[in-house]
């Protein structure tokens, strides 16, 4: 079997006396589209972090393309083809939508270093943006400040951050939470045209949203992964009915 | 379609000519005081003025780090005495000449900035403040300390530097010139600099790091190299002052003059660079006006930068935005 682009070893994580993270071991192939789910504090979003890099894991390690990342960066990960959103939107409020956009273009072409030239007339940094905004249906609010954008729009303008990244790895973060129906059907739609293109690690509490999207579904219960496998196995399986599925299916 | 709403998307919110008018109208207005002060015989205009000028150079380098980068350094008036001490000590040795002396403030500015940034950039918030704080006093402290060179009474520059042997700057208004042309110089530079590529991840930085960092940028290797250019131009104003005042003090970069740079960007307007040139004229002409009427000149010029914190966010370029709101939109809403 071939490599897997992503792999978890043994992942520990505790706050205090709180165990966020409790021995996780997972791989995730190359073109997956992989759904995180389980209740509320079951340490998603702490193994999204540790994945990109935010939060370091008191024991294990993470594998990407190979090579031990366990001790790099954020920026490194994030150069290397992994790129992710946030459960809370997390943009630069005081740029434009496309310049939020073009400095994500601009850290890939690596050339940063640069003290004349007007970036923002930049068509090697605007035109990759704009595409990536047209492919995150945003493309209309992107001369507007970003901080001007609803709630659904900013979810919208990470994602398009995300993908000028052109990522190997992307780590979508509740990317459904809080926005309308109209909105989520867009998403999911997206996201079925990115799938197989690239790997994606959903989190997500939207159960109807989960099955259309996942190859596979891992479910996470006290920091624990409690099984991973199909979503027809997933749903099938009594123990995440009995821990999980069975409130979100009511 | 990309390219059209790419275009679209570059127009900035003002027209260009419009942002220019400000900045224009202050360069004209520097350009054209030596005539004023010739026809009106007030010679304290160009000596005024020339301080002014000297300090601004700074205090753009300074709205760069603040207003840009997000980046509160309570030390820069360090980088100014480093650049005094550099014409003074330089001076001294019998070495007066610009061509050696200005490159020499510079450089020793900008590495003291890189081993000191190196440092303080491994902090953030008030611990960055505190640290900054904390060079520019051991600065400070050597500075008093140096017998050789006049310790605590600071040594006289026995005269103006040359420029390739000629005395160019002897003459007043010719110094003027050459400091209005060293501001310019500084204005445009940064101008370009907060544009650019480099610029905008330093914008970004300031904005959301946690962000930057998940697109791959390692921001604090951006912000030091941001810290050793202010720290260079800052070297820059130090170099211009010790040929204006023919003197050399520690004063020049004890802690208050850090504290008073700061005060002039926030007068002028954070994060427009051309507000900085205007906080540095209204806290220098304030203070010269004030300290006419009262020895006591403070306490008049303490509230006075209280009410500008509390009604005038956008500081004096700000002025004429938070007028309108006031008049249109009612104070509570600006």
């Amino acid at each position: 079997m071939a490599e897997p682009l992503l792999r978890l070893q043994g992942l520990c994580k505790n706050f205090g006396s709180l165990v966020v993270t409790d021995d996780v071991t997972l791989d995730i192939d190359a073109g997956e589209m992989h759904a995180l789910i389980g209740p509320n504090g079951a340490g998603k979003t702490t193994l999204i972090n540790q994945i990109s890099g935010l939060i370091a894991p008191d024991a294990g390690a993470v594998f990407f393309i190979g090579n031990d990342i366990t001790a790099l960066p954020p920026e490194t990960r994030a150069l290397r083809g992994m790129s992710r959103t946030f459960q809370i939107s997390s943009i630069l409020p005081a740029f434009a939508v496309v310049e939020n956009v073009a400095l994500a273009v601009q850290a890939r072409l690596g050339s940063s270093l640069r003290f004349f030239g007007n970036a923002a007339a930049e068509p090697e940094l605007n035109i990759p943006a704009m595409a990536a905004l047209e492919a995150a249906g945003i493309a209309h609010r992107a001369g507007v400040r970003a901080a001007a954008l609803s709630h659904g729009e900013k979810r919208a303008l990470e994602l398009a951050i995300a993908l000028a990244m052109q990522p190997r790895l992307l780590l979508l973060d509740e990317p459904m939470a809080g926005i309308g129906r109209e909105e989520t059907e867009r998403l999911v739609d997206l996201l079925l045209r990115l799938k197989g293109q690239l790997t994606m690690i959903l989190v997500e509490h939207d159960m109807a949203a989960v099955f259309a999207l996942a190859d596979r579904i891992s479910v996470l219960i006290r920091g624990r992964l409690l099984t991973t496998g199909s979503p027809a196995q997933v749903r099938a399986d009594p123990q995440v009915v009995a821990a999980y599925l069975g409130e979100q299916m009511e | 379609m990309a390219t059209a709403l790419a275009a679209e998307a570059a127009k900035p919110a003002l027209p260009a000519a419009r942002r220019l008018i400000l900045p224009a109208a202050i360069f004209l207005v520097l350009a054209l005081l030596p005539v004023a002060a010739a026809f009106s015989g007030q010679q304290y205009l160009i000596d005024l003025a020339t301080r002014v000028m000297v300090y601004a150079v700074a205090a753009v380098a300074l709205d760069v780090l603040v207003g840009y980068g997000g980046l509160i350094s309570f030390g820069h008036a360090a980088f100014i005495g480093l650049g005094a001490y550099a014409v003074g000590i330089l001076s001294a040795h019998g070495i007066s000449d610009a061509l050696l002396a200005l490159p020499v403030a510079i450089a020793a500015s900008m590495l003291f900035a890189w081993l000191t940034g190196i440092v303080c950039l491994r902090t953030k918030g008030v611990y960055f403040i505190m640290i900054t704080l904390a060079f520019g006093q051991m600065i400070f402290f050597v500075a008093t300390s140096l017998a050789p060179y006049g310790g605590d009474n600071g040594l006289t520059v026995a005269a103006r530097n040359t420029v390739a042997g000629l005395p160019l700057l002897k003459n007043d208004r010719a110094f003027y010139y050459v400091t209005l042309l060293c501001l310019l110089a500084t204005y445009l530079f940064c101008r370009a600099l907060v544009a650019s590529r480099f610029g905008r991840v330093l914008r970004g930085g300031k904005e959301n790091a946690t962000r930057m960092a998940t697109i791959g940028f390692t921001v604090r290797r951006f912000q030091l190299v941001a810290y050793i250019i202010a720290g260079g131009l800052g070297g820059l104003s130090g170099f211009l002052l010790a040929n204006s005042t023919e003197f050399v003090s520690p004063a020049y970069m004890s802690w208050q003059q850090s504290g008073e740079l700061i005060v002039m960007v926030i007068l002028g307007g954070l994060g427009t660079l051309h507000g900085a040139i205007l906080g540095t004229a209204a806290y220098l002409v304030i203070e010269e006006w004030l300290s006419g009427v009262t020895e006591n000149w403070q306490v008049i010029f303490g509230p006075l930068l209280v009410l500008v914190v509390l009604f005038a966010r956008g500081g004096l370029v700000g002025l004429g935005t938070t007028l309108r709101r006031g008049f249109f939109g009612g104070i509570g809403n600006g």
